[in-house]
């Protein structure tokens, strides 16, 4: 997979060009848009909780070999087990381990990112186990082959006539796209069976509790409680920097993350699980794995970018991102979307691969503005396309073009002739004071660039005739002074 | 005027030096309402932002160094551009981070330089008197001015005292699309949301919406209809005159 600035581009013309899918971007972005602003405003004090929250995670990354093992030591200690997976493949293999060694046909799943990020269910399916998700979002996608295109809410892009089609196919019924509660009925039906079957539930973990060995699924649907309950083992699949030391800790993450992500003061579900069921409890699962993942996270340590491993996956950068708004979920080409998929895709899958995305922006900012963590993305972007410069990832045309301009930039005279050039090259282009842009920069033809003037500020500066006399192009009365 | 007279230099900005000259006339005429001789200092070009915001650091800091050692000689320095004010105040200083030397001499023109509105209210403490004209007009919050410079307010205050009637647009700070080179690399993306940021504004029935950065404003005027017009501060409070 790569991701060059050209095939964002055109990914995101196609969803521009798409007014049922920008409809629906708008729609779902706006309501989370909303809610975050409304919940966020319950707290006493939102800002001061975000500002102990990113010293809160900053130290915790700071220390974060250490958490790791007090929560492997507190898990274990709990009766689960804990794994290491250097990266997905790793990860991927000790899953489908453990449904091999249990007989595993059926796996059930809640929805999890880090999943889709280390492609999970074609490794099981490859391993010969089924994967189900049970988040009715994500299932619809599976259904449809998608990846995610938002990391809260995976299926937005889809219509409820799309959903309807897709659950028609899988039941052999006509189902009408306007009869929703019917269309609930029939996921939870199907999914039920799934739940009952599984001999294996997988989940992801929204974070860990270091001091508990606890993994804490936050979810809405009540299908993560069935996944990690239901079946007799239970695989946790969690990024290594979701770790908080304590409970107090959690306390923090989980008042922000819900309000962060769908503008509720908690989900409806908030589960913490520790240890597989103990003697005498009436439910929960036999076996309990955890494990750790790091696919390329432990190298951002300690460096320019490990801020962004701040990140607990909210959404809230996406929703208020005025370029995701616009190109959506998919022209990112990772299951990690927005501003914190442009950040942290390049840095987790590759610079070299996904060169387009630190571009996907316009530095604006507002991520930063909504950010729990308050993760400078906006920096984070603008150090990648440095290092982008400094490994020559850069077309030649271009390096050779902005390195030009700069020269220039730096004599006055090679500044000035540059723009006189200019202005002759755009004469025959230019009507009204407007230049003609090339349909490469202007496809639908709908822009106007406005020209260079016919002289410039300089110009009219030397000529003398901007003193205390000079009217305004609109206003020829005397100044006062 | 008298030699005691303030001075301030002007820091016009390249595109506004090239491409939007009334606006840098308009900042002249203003300042100097507001009791100052500006000065300009030739040797301007560009603050190096777009290299910058490219990743070319080796580039944009010669254009920075370029820029601290122009103006080192002046008090104070005013730029009608936010983008270009926060390039200069928020960025020189971090494109030194590993030359202290540098660092200082950028930090000094950082501390010395404002955005025009931001000079006029808060440092000359300056303000039109209203014209009372009524003009219903509505400002784009531009993206560095308001999050890196934290500016809103003054230009607002401004335009109300030049006895216009400031109507807010839903999200006023939603990012015009401009961004530079963004613009060029993604024309699809940018033009989506520039027409998007002008249905938001065309939707508070204003006539005239102004903003306080070159860049945006040759954005919006590239895409905007007929029914309403796109202009800088500046010239706005020039054309409703405090005569």
């Amino acid at each position: 997979m790569t991701v060059t600035t050209l095939e964002f581009r055109q990914a995101a013309a196609a969803a521009i060009a798409d007014p049922r899918l920008q409809g629906a971007l708008e729609g779902a972005t706006g309501k989370f848009r909303s809610a975050r602003s409304a919940a966020l405003a319950e707290l006493p004090d939102a800002d001061a909780l975000r500002d102990h929250f990113k010293a809160l995670r900053s130290a915790t990354l700071a220390r974060l070999a250490e958490h790791l093992e007090t929560f492997e030591r507190n898990a274990a200690a709990a009766g689960a087990q804990v794994h290491w997976a250097a990266d997905g493949a790793a990860a991927c293999r000790i899953v489908t381990e453990i449904a091999r060694q249990h007989g595993v046909a059926l796996a059930a799943k809640s929805k999890s990112m880090v999943s889709e990020e280390i492609h999970l269910n074609q490794a099981l399916a490859a391993a010969g186990v089924e994967p189900v998700e049970t988040d009715l979002g994500e299932w619809i996608i599976q259904l449809a082959g998608d990846p995610p295109y938002h990391i809260v809410a995976p299926a937005i892009h889809k219509t409820r006539q799309q959903v309807a089609e897709l659950f028609s196919e899988l039941t052999g019924e006509s189902l009408p796209a306007d009869d929703i509660p019917r269309l609930t009925a029939v996921a939870r039906r199907l999914l039920r069976e799934k739940f009952l079957a599984a001999g294996l539930g997988i989940s992801g973990g929204n974070l860990l509790v270091a001091e508990t060995g606890s993994v804490v699924l936050v979810t809405n649907e009540g299908n993560g409680r069935m996944v990690t309950s239901l079946p007799p083992v239970h695989v946790a699949v969690v990024g290594i920097e979701k770790v908080a030391p304590t409970w107090d800790d959690a306390a923090a993450w989980l008042a922000l993350l819900a309000r962060s992500a769908t503008g509720q003061p908690l989900s409806i579900y908030t589960t913490a699980i520790t240890g597989p069921a103990r003697l005498g409890d009436p439910d929960g699962p036999a076996e309990v794995h955890v494990i750790l993942l790091d696919n390329g996270r432990s190298a951002l340590l300690g460096g320019t970018f490990e801020e962004a491993l701040q990140c607990i996956r909210c959404s809230a950068c996406l929703n208020i991102c005025p370029v995701y708004r616009e190109a959506g979920g998919h022209a990112y080409g990772s299951p990690y979307s927005g501003p914190i998929g442009a950040v942290i895709t390049p840095l987790l899958f590759g610079l070299e691969e996904y060169a387009g995305l630190p571009h996907a922006s316009t530095l604006c900012g507002a991520c930063l503005d909504v950010c729990p963590a308050r993760i400078d993305l906006p920096r984070l972007l603008l150090a990648l396309r440095a290092e982008e410069v400094r490994r020559g990832l850069l077309p030649a045309s271009e390096r050779l073009a902005e390195r030009a301009v700069a020269w220039g930039m730096a004599h006055q005279r090679l500044y000035q002739l540059g723009a006189e050039v200019g202005r002759l090259a755009a004469k025959p282009f230019t009507h009204d004071g407007y230049t003609d842009l090339p349909p490469r920069l202007n496809p639908a033809q709908e822009r106007r660039l406005p020209g260079l003037a016919p002289r410039s500020f300089r110009e009219i500066w030397r000529s003398g005739e901007l003193d205390e006399t000079w009217p305004t192009p609109f206003d020829s009365r005397p100044p006062p002074c | 005027m008298t030699p005691t007279t303030p001075r301030v230099a002007l820091f016009v900005t390249c595109v506004v030096d090239q491409a939007l000259p009334e606006v840098g006339v308009a900042t002249v005429r203003l300042l100097r309402r507001a009791g100052y001789q500006v000065d300009f200092p030739q040797g301007q070009t560009c603050c190096g932002q777009p290299f910058f915001n490219s990743g070319f650091r080796a580039e944009a800091r010669t254009l920075a160094r370029r820029m601290i050692e122009l103006f080192e000689p002046y008090e104070t320095v005013v730029a009608p551009g936010g983008s270009c004010t926060a390039m200069v105040r928020v960025e020189f200083p971090h494109l030194f981070e590993d030359e202290p030397a540098w660092r200082a001499r950028a930090e000094a023109l950082a501390a010395k330089t404002y955005e025009l509105s931001e000079f006029l209210v808060q440092v000359a403490g300056w303000q039109p008197e209203a014209s009372a004209t009524g003009l219903r007009v509505t400002y784009h919050d531009s993206c560095h001015m308001k999050r890196l410079l934290h500016l809103g307010q003054e230009p607002r205050r401004l335009l109300a005292a030049a006895g216009a009637q400031v109507v807010e647009m839903e999200e006023s700070d939603r990012c015009c699309g401009f961004g530079g080179l963004f613009s060029i690399r993604m024309p699809e993306v940018s033009n989506a949301m520039t027409a998007e940021k002008l249905r938001q504004a065309e939707a508070s029935g204003a006539p005239l919406l102004v903003t306080c950065d070159p860049g945006c404003l040759t954005q919006m005027r590239g895409l905007v209809g007929e029914g309403v017009r796109v202009e800088h501060l500046a010239v706005v409070l020039e054309e409703m005159g405090d005569g």
